[in-house]
């Protein structure tokens, strides 16, 4: 799905070959500040690298149009973003931002269960707590529907049985839907029990 | 109407008496800005003997090419000052838009005010001119300078919302229309404000001036009335043009943030 060749960013990341299969789960694993997330954000075009192509289902990423790219290749970062507003309001803006047409309000709690929420689609959004902000981002990323979903420590801010719940849906979901999934993770339990594939980077250099 | 009364030399100097009693209170009670006080006392009188005498000049010759050099003046100054009162970091590329709004925006308006609301002739009548372009230059450059500070920090503290709607296919404009529009009402919202208030809590200046100099006070507020709808105008125009230009300064061409 993913072809990297000779990328190098800021002296961050130095990738001489790496591919990211499709219809897989993969998990990017490193220690902090190996880059990780700079991987992910370049896959969404979110920054460009210095050096080296990108190719995605072998289109070089710089011919195509940065939203039509991040509207098939959907990115969630560590820090849940919440817009104001209500939890339906949360969801329902990436929708907008990704000229999708809305949803009912049963697909929304559809959602809200597959993420494991169990909260009224009309509370305010910023009430919650960081781990339930992070499980309604999550959330509205699966919502978008996106070929491909980049997702950055989506489970972090969760406790450890609650992680397991919302990761398995999410693995399963993924599956079913034939989706691809790369997802970075401090929890080599989790990349080696769910990963089809493991992405290990250490500082400077990355091999599966 | 009373003809206005001229100020001799020796009432003016009896005017003065304010400052002397200010600077009186600050030595009284220790407060050091002596040095301040009479600096500005200085310069106003000094600044206003000058553009007085420019203005009687000007008046006087009726040529366009005065006119003109005022208002080039004027908004090479309100582009500086422009600069100068947003004090974050400014790129170039929005220097440029900023200097392009504010002239544009404010020339575009002020033209419009003197040849169809005002209709004066000819068209550079410098009585009307100056201190029209005056009062729509100069609440134009503080409206851009609000707006554009807005811009700038709601940019920068926004970050992570504007790069979180740029990961899920937002356009630039989708992520940062909230940042932009929060620019443009805090920049129109002194102006709306300034309105609410006209008449009752304050006089405006250019109403009273007119009325001292023996204009009836019903034509002194429809002056008033056309300038404030003038000056809304232009702060409306020079801010959306700063804003809409402004905020894709912040993008690259790949619609990455580049903060």
């Amino acid at each position: 799905m993913f072809l990297l060749e000779g990328i190098k960013y800021k002296g961050i990341l130095d990738i001489n070959k790496l591919t990211i299969p499709e219809k897989m789960v993969t998990c990017i694993i490193g220690e902090s500040g190996s880059g990780k997330t700079t991987l992910l954000r370049l896959l969404n075009n979110l920054i460009s690298s210095d050096e080296g192509e990108i190719f995605f289902k072998g289109t070089n990423i710089k011919e195509m149009s940065p939203m039509e790219l991040r509207r098939r290749v959907v990115m969630l970062s560590q820090v849940p973003a919440i817009f104001g507003g209500t939890i339906k309001d949360n969801l329902l803006i990436g929708l907008r931002f990704s000229d999708k047409p809305q949803v009912s309000d049963d697909k929304l709690r559809e959602i809200l269960r597959l993420v494991h929420l169990d909260k009224d689609i009309n509370e305010e959004a910023e009430k919650m707590s960081g781990g339930e902000k992070q499980r309604l981002a999550l959330g509205r990323v699966i919502l978008l529907q996106p070929e491909v979903f980049l997702l950055d420590e989506p489970s972090s801010a969760l406790d450890e049985n609650t992680e397991r719940i919302v990761v398995e849906r999410l693995v399963k979901y993924v599956k079913e839907n034939e989706k691809t999934m790369v997802m970075v993770t401090h929890s080599r339990e989790i990349a080696s029990t769910y990963a089809d594939n493991i992405i290990e980077i250490s500082k400077n250099k990355s091999y599966r | 109407m009373d003809k206005i009364i001229n100020l001799g030399m020796w009432q003016l100097v009896a005017a003065y008496i304010f400052i002397v009693l200010l600077l009186f209170i600050v030595k009284i009670r220790g407060i050091a800005r002596e040095k301040e006080i009479l600096i500005s006392t200085v310069r106003m009188t000094l600044q206003l003997m000058l553009t007085g005498y420019i203005l009687a000049y000007i008046f006087q010759q009726s040529n366009p090419i005065f006119t003109i050099i005022v208002i080039i003046i004027m908004e090479v100054f309100a582009v500086h000052n422009t600069f100068k009162r947003v004090k974050s970091e400014l790129s170039p590329k929005l220097k440029r838009i900023i200097a392009l709004s504010l002239v544009g925006g404010s020339l575009i308006s002020l033209v419009y005010f003197l040849l169809i609301v005002i209709r004066i002739s000819p068209w550079y009548d410098p009585r009307y001119f100056i201190p029209i372009a005056g009062m729509i230059v100069g609440n134009s450059m503080t409206g851009v300078s609000l707006g554009i500070h807005r811009l700038v920090e709601g940019m920068n503290t926004q970050k992570h919302l504007i790069e979180s709607a740029l990961m899920l296919g937002a356009t630039p404009k989708m992520a940062a229309r909230q940042v932009a529009n929060n620019a443009f009402d805090s920049a129109i919202l002194p102006t709306i404000n300034s309105m609410v208030g006209m008449g009752i809590v304050s006089l405006p200046g250019m109403m009273t001036g007119q009325i001292l100099s023996g204009t009836s006070p019903l034509v002194a507020i429809e002056y008033q009335i056309a300038i404030m709808l003038g000056i809304c105008g232009s702060v409306s125009l020079t801010v959306i043009m700063a804003v809409q230009m402004g905020y894709k300064t912040f993008f690259t061409e790949r619609s990455q943030l580049n903060i």
